[in-house]
């Protein structure tokens, strides 16, 4: 499969995240949109590693090169849900705080 | 002995140094004889100077580099000749003379502005001997501008009184727009000719196109005219007489003012090749001379009487120059010198008497109080009047007779004002020294003649007030007698090859001396007359009243220069500089202050906004990556 489609499905992905992260005041949804434009990095950085790969092999049967990639992916995972654990225990403590979860209402930690 | 020329302004130098800086600490006493001191020194010296001078004599003394740009070398240099040598004499012998006087006429004063009063003059002293010992222009010019400031300084010496601050300033303007011109000229010399001093100026002054040296001299002849107090910058010189009553002795006769005249007389060569120059000098001269006599004639104030004498009489040296009779100018300068500073002296000495009463319709009567002053006056008002045989007569007629050589008209208006001469002369010596006491009870108590340190100068002054004139006798009296003529030749010298000099007939010379010595005579007798029994104040009108008031001239450089200046600098104070300059300066703080309270907004603490912000940010610079690498690089380079 072409490269460029990745590319596109990653476009899509990040900017659906960004829109959503401008537009919804819902503090989980933002927070799923930020999820999203994550792993449509994480996606984009498996699609190149795996091209990468591919036309290394063409010349070297034995060639690992561009495989770190996907190494670097399942950190990003795993350093991503950890984040999540934190992030949804904010808006958990929020929510019983405020009885809500608009983050407009963190605004009022500027004072 | 010409060598040690330099020591003749060195003795002026220390001594203002030395009362200067330590005129806090040193006592009156000591400031008098270290003022005077180091003035006596300097005459001993130019004595010496003087008499190597006389038996050939001369040098010019190098002391050092002033100035060494390029092609062009300025040397610091003293030029001893006849005529500076002769200057010599007359600044530092009755400079000695003025200085003793002022140590028992200042005596009133606390001893720190005693040290002021002494360490100015010693600087004015030592300006002039600088002007007149240069041999460049720039040097010259050194001097030139120091006896300017001393002036301000001097006149200024009560400062307290802001009419004498006022004078003092108006004396310091007047002689700056002459100095401009002074300036130009040196600097035209430089840009022609590539040199200032006078030896290389004077060889190669054939090189200058005719228009070059009428402008340079003309140039000059401002310089000049600001200086020596001529038509249309003298109003600073009455004025000037809001300083000390020596100081205007000290201006009047020894310094200052004659620097014009040597200045001219020093440039003498370019004047003789610059007729038109010449012309204007006499013309200038000449009417200078009647105007302020007219003036003259209707002043109270005893100080302003003997100012505008001066100015008149400093007309009749420029008369002299401009006619060519360089030596009579000279001639006139050294005569002068001697019966205005015993004038101002006597009149400082009458005023001193009169517990500062300067006022000439309140004095009267002074003749049997003031028996020294009253004689050594009356020997000063004979001698400026050009009565034979005191040195006046001989000066003026030379000039005088040199004039009607060139144009008889010259000396008919020449001889009018030696006729008004000799009316407001002895109108003052008759209203102050004769008839009856016109002052209050108490002053005619106190009238005491002034003690020794001031009497002794009058006397020495009267004495050559009177002698003076025998070293400059006229041809016709006795051939070959005219002492000065001989001494100055050699600085004369390039100029009276260029002009052939004809003699009036005997017979001229003696109609016109004899008629003008007989008119003299008369005027005198009807002043004194006249004046002898003056006792009502009648005020004056029509055109009395316009010479008492100095032909309004003051009135119309206040309406036609003062005024107009006033409003503009009005003008731009009050609409320029606060709209202009101070609006476009507040305007840029106030442009940011605004600027920075609406960009505050923009931190609304809205996190959406800020992220918004932020991808908008990121899009565009992606949106410039794509289109134009330049920006990119740009962008680059800075960060």
């Amino acid at each position: 499969m072409p490269i460029q489609y990745y590319i596109y499905l990653c476009l899509a992905l990040f900017s659906i995240g960004i829109i959503g992260v401008l537009t919804r005041r819902n503090a989980i949804i933002v927070f799923m949109c930020i999820e999203l434009m994550l792993n449509a990095v994480n996606l984009l950085l498996v699609a190149f590693s795996k091209v990468h790969n591919t036309m290394a092999l063409a010349g070297d049967k034995t060639s690992m090169a561009g495989i770190e990639a996907q190494l670097f992916v399942f950190f990003i995972m795993v350093v991503a849900a950890a984040e999540v654990s934190v992030g949804l225990a904010i808006i958990v403590m929020m929510y019983r705080n405020v009885h809500s979860v608009d983050i407009n209402f963190l605004n009022r930690l500027k004072n | 002995m010409s060598k040690l020329v330099y020591l003749v302004p060195l003795f002026p130098l220390l001594g203002f140094l030395v009362n200067g800086l330590f005129r806090k600490s040193l006592s009156k006493q000591l400031i008098g004889i270290i003022g005077s001191g180091a003035m006596l020194a300097s005459f001993v010296v130019s004595l010496l100077v003087f008499f190597d001078v006389k038996n050939g004599g001369g040098a010019t003394v190098h002391l050092f580099d002033f100035i060494h740009v390029g092609s062009l070398v300025i040397p610091f240099e003293f030029l001893v000749d006849p005529l500076s040598s002769l200057f010599l004499l007359i600044i530092t012998g009755i400079g000695f003379l003025i200085h003793l006087y002022s140590t028992a006429y200042m005596h009133e004063e606390e001893p720190m502005h005693f040290g002021r009063y002494f360490a100015y003059l010693n600087l004015f002293v030592f300006s002039m001997l600088l002007l007149i010992l240069g041999a460049n222009y720039v040097i010259m010019f050194i001097g030139w501008e120091g006896v300017g400031l001393c002036s301000y300084l001097l006149i200024g010496f009560w400062f307290k009184n802001n009419n004498y601050n006022a004078a003092a300033k108006k004396a310091f303007i007047m002689n700056r727009i002459g100095d401009l011109g002074f300036l130009l000229a040196v600097f035209w010399l430089i840009v022609k000719l590539g040199t200032v001093s006078y030896a290389s100026v004077f060889a190669a002054v054939s090189q200058l196109s005719a228009t070059d040296i009428t402008i340079i001299t003309t140039l000059l002849f401002v310089g000049a005219m600001g200086k020596s107090a001529q038509i249309p910058l003298y109003t600073w010189l009455p004025d000037a007489m809001a300083g000390p009553t020596p100081v205007s002795a000290l201006i009047h006769a020894a310094t200052m003012v004659t620097a014009g005249i040597y200045m001219i007389a020093r440039s003498n060569i370019l004047y003789t090749m610059a007729p038109a120059t010449q012309t204007l000098v006499a013309v200038i001269g000449l009417s200078t001379a009647i105007f302020a006599a007219t003036i003259a004639l209707k002043q109270n104030d005893i100080k302003k009487v003997l100012a505008y004498s001066t100015v008149s009489q400093l007309g009749y040296m420029f008369l002299g120059l401009g006619v060519g009779s360089y030596t009579g100018a000279v001639f006139h300068v050294m005569t002068h010198a001697f019966f205005k500073a015993l004038l101002f002296l006597g009149a400082g000495s009458v005023i001193h008497a009169m517990h500062h009463e300067q006022d000439i319709t309140k004095m009267g009567g002074l003749k049997s109080k003031l028996p020294i002053t009253h004689i050594t006056f009356l020997l000063g008002c004979l001698a400026i009047a050009g009565v034979p045989p005191f040195s006046g007569f001989f000066s003026k007629d030379e000039i005088l007779m040199a004039a009607y050589n060139t144009n008889p008209i010259f000396y008919y208006v020449g001889m009018g004002g030696a006729l008004l001469t000799a009316f407001y002369m002895f109108r003052l010596y008759s209203l102050t020294f004769l008839g009856n006491f016109r002052g209050t009870a108490h002053q005619q108590e106190h009238l005491h003649e002034s003690p020794s340190a001031m009497t002794i100068p009058l006397m020495v002054l009267a004495f050559f007030a009177v002698v003076a004139g025998f070293v400059g006798i006229p041809e016709l009296f006795a051939p070959d007698a005219h002492a000065l003529e001989h001494f100055l030749a050699p600085v004369f010298a390039g100029s009276a090859a260029l002009t052939h000099a004809h003699h009036l007939e005997a017979s001229t010379e003696w109609i016109l001396m004899g008629t003008a010595t007989v008119l003299i005579l008369i005027v005198i007798l009807y002043a004194v007359t006249k004046f002898k029994k003056y006792t009502s104040t009648e005020t004056n009108t029509g055109i009395a009243k316009v010479l008492e008031n100095k032909w309004y001239i003051d009135e119309l450089y206040d309406t036609i220069i003062v005024k107009p200046l006033f409003w503009k600098a009005n003008f731009l104070k009050n609409t320029i500089e606060k709209y202009v300059i101070d609006g476009a300066v507040n305007g840029v703080g106030k442009l940011v202050g605004y600027g920075s309270r609406q960009f505050r907004l923009v931190q609304s603490g809205q996190v959406g906004s800020y992220i918004l912000m932020m991808v908008m940010a990121v899009a565009f610079f992606i949106i410039i990556w794509f289109n134009d690498n330049t920006i990119m690089h740009f962008i680059h380079k800075i960060f």
